[in-house]
């Protein structure tokens, strides 16, 4: 017994000590915060979360002054990431800023435009290119579908498109666990998925 | 001679199951009533049509040109009219939808003329050789579909010391190679020297599984004709996955590929034996590569070997053998430990089938698994991982999707070929877990990379906002320091009093005249920035002129659908 | 039409949880029967009513955990806690001892750790040691192994469910310490080891007596499970290998104080412990020389306490506290991946 205890004390020690130890020496000397929590931002810089920018939420949520659920193109996977890099509570979405949706980008419908350049004033990473009177176009690759180009626009010429599918972003599911079907009886769920 | 083999780590013995398929000769499939042929039958970017519908094609025409370094041509199969250029399914897990070439035969299987170099090829330089090779658009035929001309290509001062000729072929079920070696192994040691010639390595080793014995014998028989190149063929223990590449080439050389790194960094070059063969078609006859041996196993009532033109549907081949013993209920291209099951059965054969296994419920050993019980460490896994990873951790991270975790337990060194998974008492797909983790990873990676353009696009944005300000701004300045100087010259010539203001008051006067005339210009110019409200009669007249236009789209269009996104975009 | 898609691997070996706990039960046989043949029906008992207690306590666990019963309840793994806790305790303790013992197992060590697959200790182990702090008395007061001491089915019967002694027989006479217990005592008492051997009847040839011969059994099934590669080789190896060491090494110092390393392997639950409870997959190391590091730790660990510390036979605190650092040592002890 005695010895039971005193290994324990000793390995409990130990451990206690190279944890200590690596924390201090493995610290992670990084970013200040606000670039930290901007990283994980998705950089849609739409606003949506009722600040002019990702960066600007990124300050608020470094002070403090914002929760860490106001970003809808994020969405949860932002939240988590988050929570993680912050330790916080993972908390739902604040419906208030909208939904998360599918990954979209924006295109001009070329018969329609008048090449009035209200959007490419509206877009916050210079993503449309025209000029006046000219027929304008968006560069599909670098638009963060953040929409905010589409309420300037005189003629509605704006339009949001799901980002394509394709083999190259084409990905595996993860697995449910829920048992493979095998056949056509239903296969059994043993899992301990929490 | 080859003294020692290195017997690398882990692996399983699974039941071969080939005998059945190897009963019959190879014939060739017959030419179907439509080709379906892929873009993409290769990796890299797709081929890019150089045909158009209607357009009549034959034998071994170029219909499809290499885009880029990293891609390869299709030719045409046999002789026909272009049906169709669209999307169809690809053999593919996603069951996507991707752009094809449909040919119509018609039944001549009329070739072009063709060129060959036979017997003078050594008089050809390395790189003319890769040429041919690869407008005969011929790729790695063992599953992946690397280009070959690319492997050719070694680079300027590396030495290949060893060609390993991968006649492995250590999936169950699978035969075509197999059958290949006992048919064409002339074509094939034949295909070996022009390989052996192109990378000017020092020796060839041919190496068969040893259950293959009349493969063997038949490779040996040939090689003899050839015993002063340096060939030597080798018969390697029979466990999965000993065709794989790297273990192939630790069982031969026992050296490991570099992570990261290549097969030629280490000295070696590994190539199929289809792969070989075809080159010898290429370089001899000047044949494209248009068709290849496949395999179709499983539950047929005749389970065989065919010589399949690419683009011929599954679906037709199964026919050929006599169709499905029972309901489909499973289709897998390529073995049953790395194929890829697809959702239909009417995919296209491409250049990287080597096998159709069909699943009907009647081979017991197709059976998969009954149900997902937690992991309970047993390590059964990492037993039989050949790159000697640690699948169930990865699994444990995967599933708690720690990506960075399980990069750090080198999920990206795991060649998937399912070992694990198929020794794992708990039945877990494990596999899937680590495709998941890849494909979360780079999905991961891309989203960083956009959301890293967006910032940095964003932030200049805001640096060519400010700087404009600035610039602005240090124009009035200048323009006010220019006038105080100017007042100040006026002021010292003229008398200090009440000058001053009879002096202001014209130059107010101008400056709101100028701002008037800016206005007036800018009104004219209709480049007012500004939303409807304010728009110039021009505008408004565009306005109500698109609007026209656009209802008249509308009504002949309603159901397109960027239509309905247009009208979603209003609703909002 | 859409088929079955999922991705590869197509085809399984068809191995399952539920034969690989079959294959340790079937393991355990010879050694069980020696058992029998040597101390009489109260193991068996005993056995029995460790695996009903086991699966009620698991269907009631899987129930209240809202899981599926049947993959889970066939699965076999609570048998053999059931087994291994049976096997580790005097086949003459009374049954609320087993009772007690195999639902705290279950309960507590497996199900609220998360259930199968997720519990960090060995759930046999938790058992014993709890029974083992809680009823001192009970669990070291083991059945001596002379013929005359053979115990019937019926009088295992009282002994288990009646609690008192069959009448032809005085408790005194059947009872007493184990050999380890023993010897550690008299040792106390400063006492040779060599006079202590032979002053009593406890020990055998090789261990204690009886145990000898059941250790052999265990040994040999525990051969055949490396054989059949349900467990490797390295624990049980270095487990044995790394106490039969510091054995040697405390014997060769001094023979009359330690005693000999043959001594330590065939007592007590050594041969059991080192291939049916130490390798135990869930809780022990995974990695190769992970398994290394553990054993041997846990061969070092039995030594030190059945010689300095205050309990005669170690095996389930050196698992344990092994079992605790399972996962660092996995850690620093991952494999070289091909190619790095
Ligand atoms: S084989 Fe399966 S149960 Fe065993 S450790 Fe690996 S993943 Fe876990
Ligand atoms: S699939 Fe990956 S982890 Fe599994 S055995 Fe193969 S290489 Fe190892």
């Amino acid at each position: 017994m005695l010895s039971a205890i005193l290994v324990v004390g000793l390995l409990a020690t130990i451990f206690g000590i190279v944890l200590g130890f690596s924390a201090v020496k493995f610290k992670v000397q990084g970013d200040p915060l606000v670039e930290k929590i901007d990283k994980l931002l998705p950089q849609t810089q739409c606003g949506q979360c009722g600040y002019p920018g990702c960066k600007p939420y990124a300050a608020a949520i470094a002070n403090e002054a914002a929760e860490i659920n106001q970003c809808p193109p994020g969405g949860e996977q932002t939240i988590q990431d988050l929570a993680a890099l912050l330790n916080r509570e993972i908390i739902p979405l604040n419906p208030e800023n909208g939904a998360e949706k599918e990954k979209s980008v924006v295109i001009i419908d070329e018969e329609t435009c008048i090449g009035c350049t209200l959007c490419i004033q509206a877009c916050p990473i210079d993503a449309i290119v025209g000029a006046a009177k000219q027929m304008h176009t968006i560069i599909e690759s670098e638009c963060t579908g953040c929409d905010l180009c589409i309420p300037p626009c005189p003629v509605d010429c704006i339009i949001i498109t799901p980002i394509k599918k394709d083999l190259t972003t084409w990905q595996w599911a993860k697995p449910t666990e829920l048992g493979i079907n095998n056949s056509d009886k239903q296969a059994q769920v043993a899992t301990d998925d929490q | 001679m080859i003294s020692k083999l290195f017997k690398f780590k882990g692996g399983v013995h699974i039941p071969q199951h080939k005998e059945s398929s190897t009963q019959l000769a190879v014939e060739p499939a017959s030419i179907p009533k439509r080709l379906i042929l892929p873009l993409t039958q290769h990796i890299g970017t797709p081929a890019a049509p150089i045909v158009e519908v209607g357009q009549k094609v034959l034998k071994g025409e170029k219909i499809a040109q290499a885009d880029g370094y990293v891609s390869a041509p299709v030719h045409a199969p046999t002789s026909g009219i272009i049906e169709d250029i669209g999307d169809y399914p690809l053999p593919h897990p996603s069951g996507m939808l991707a752009q094809c070439i449909v040919i119509k035969p018609d039944g001549e299987d009329r070739w072009i003329e063709l060129k060959g170099h036979s017997g003078d090829y050594k008089q050809l330089d390395p790189s003319e050789l890769r040429n041919i090779i690869r407008s005969s658009g011929i790729v790695g035929l063992g599953g992946a579909g690397f280009p070959t001309s690319i492997k050719h290509n070694p680079g300027p001062d590396r030495v290949i010391d060893t060609l390993i000729l991968n006649g492995a072929e250590c999936e169950p079920y699978i035969t075509c190679d197999d059958m290949l070696m006992r048919e064409k192994s002339r074509e094939i040691i034949c295909g070996l020297l022009i390989t052996k010639h192109a990378l000017q390595a020092k020796r060839c080793i041919i190496a068969i599984e040893n259950n293959k014995t009349l493969a063997i014998e038949s490779m040996q028989q040939a090689a003899k004709e050839f015993a002063d190149r340096n060939i030597e063929v080798v018969a390697i223990p029979t466990v999965y996955p000993a065709g794989s590449e790297k273990q192939i080439i630790y069982t031969i050389t026992g050296k490991e590929t570099p992570k990261n790194g290549l097969p030629l960094h280490i000295g070696v070059v590994c190539q199929n034996v289809g792969t070989t063969a075809a080159v010898y078609r290429a370089i001899h006859h000047g044949e494209p590569l248009i068709s290849r041996y496949v395999t179709i196993a499983g539950d047929v009532k005749q389970p065989r070997n065919l010589e399949v033109l690419f683009g011929t549907s599954a679906n037709d081949l199964i026919e050929q053998c006599g169709g499905s013993t029972a309901d489909i209920r499973r289709i897998i291209i390529g073995g049953p430990m790395m194929g890829f099951a697809m959702q239909q059965i009417t995919i296209p054969v491409i250049k990287t089938t080597n096998c159709i296994l069909i699943d009907a419920g009647q081979t017991k050993d197709l059976h998969t698994r009954q149900y997902t019980m937690p992991c309970i460490r047993c390590d059964s896994c990492a037993d039989v991982c050949p790159v000697n990873l640690l699948p169930q951790q990865l699994y444990w991270f995967s599933k708690a999707q720690e990506l960075d975790r399980i990069q750090e337990y080198n999920v990206f060194d795991c060649i998937e070929c399912g070992c694990c998974d198929y020794v794992c008492p708990s039945q877990i797909p494990l596999v899937q877990y680590y495709r998941f983790a890849k494909s979360e990873i780079w999905k991961r990676e891309r989203e960083t990379q956009k959301s890293d353009a967006a910032r940095d696009r964003h932030e200049f944005h805001q640096f060519r906002i400010d700087r404009e300000k600035a610039e602005k701004a240090e124009k009035l300045r200048q323009k006010k320091a220019a006038l105080k100087i100017k007042k100040q010259a006026t002021d010292q010539s003229n008398e200090i009093g009440n000058n001053d203001k009879k002096e202001a008051e014209p130059k107010n006067a101008a400056i709101v005249a100028a701002m008037e005339r800016v206005k007036a210009k800018k009104a004219q110019q209709k480049v007012e920035p500004k939303n409807t409200d304010d728009l110039t009669d021009h505008q408004k007249k565009l306005v109500t002129e698109i609007d026209q236009r656009r209802a008249e789209q509308r009504e002949t269009q309603v159901s397109n659908s960027n239509d309905n996104a247009k009208m979603d975009n209003k609703e909002l | 039409m859409s088929l079955y898609a999922p991705s590869s691997p197509h085809i399984h070996n068809d191995n399952s949880i539920t034969k690989i706990m079959l294959k340790v039960l079937y393991a355990l046989i010879p050694g069980i029967l020696v058992y029998i043949y040597i101390f009489g029906f109260g193991v068996a008992i005993n056995i029995l009513l460790a695996i009903i207690t086991a699966l009620s306590c698991e269907a009631i666990m899987l129930k209240i955990r809202q899981r599926p019963i049947m993959p889970f309840i066939t699965d076999g793994s609570a048998v053999i806690t059931a087994v291994l806790l049976a096997l580790s305790i005097p086949s003459i303790a009374p049954w609320w001892i087993i009772f007690l013992g195999t639902a705290f197992s279950i309960i507590i060590a497996k199900h609220l750790y998360g259930g199968l697959g997720y519990n960090p200790f060995n759930p046999a182990m938790v058992g014993y040691a709890m029974l083992l702090i809680s009823f001192p008395q009970q669990m070291t007061t083991w059945q001596l192994s002379t013929p005359a001491t053979f115990i019937g089915l019926p009088d295992s019967f009282k002994f288990i469910f009646g609690d008192h002694t069959p009448a032809q027989l005085a408790t005194d006479a059947i009872s007493g310490a184990t050999p380890l217990d023993y010897l550690k005592n008299q040792l106390g008492l400063s006492h040779h080891v060599s006079d202590i051997m032979n002053s009593s009847n406890v020990f055998g040839l090789l261990g204690g007596n009886g145990f000898e011969w059941i250790s052999i059994a265990f040994l040999i099934g525990g051969l055949w499970l490396v054989k059949q590669k349900i467990i490797h080789w390295h624990i049980p190896a270095t487990m044995i290998g790394s106490l039969a060491a510091v054995a040697t090494l405390f014997y060769v110092i001094d023979p009359d104080q330690y005693a000999s390393p043959l001594f330590h392997i065939f007592s007590g639950a050594t041969i059991l412990g080192a291939f049916f409870i130490a390798t135990d997959p869930v809780s022990a190391a995974t990695t190769a020389k992970g398994k290394i590091i553990y054993g041997a730790c846990i061969g070092l660990l039995i030594y030190i306490i059945r010689t300095w510390g205050g309990y005669p036979d170690a095996i389930a605190f050196a698992v344990l506290l092994m079992n605790m650092s399972a996962p660092t040592i996995d850690y620093y002890t991952k494999p070289k991946t091909y190619g790095h």
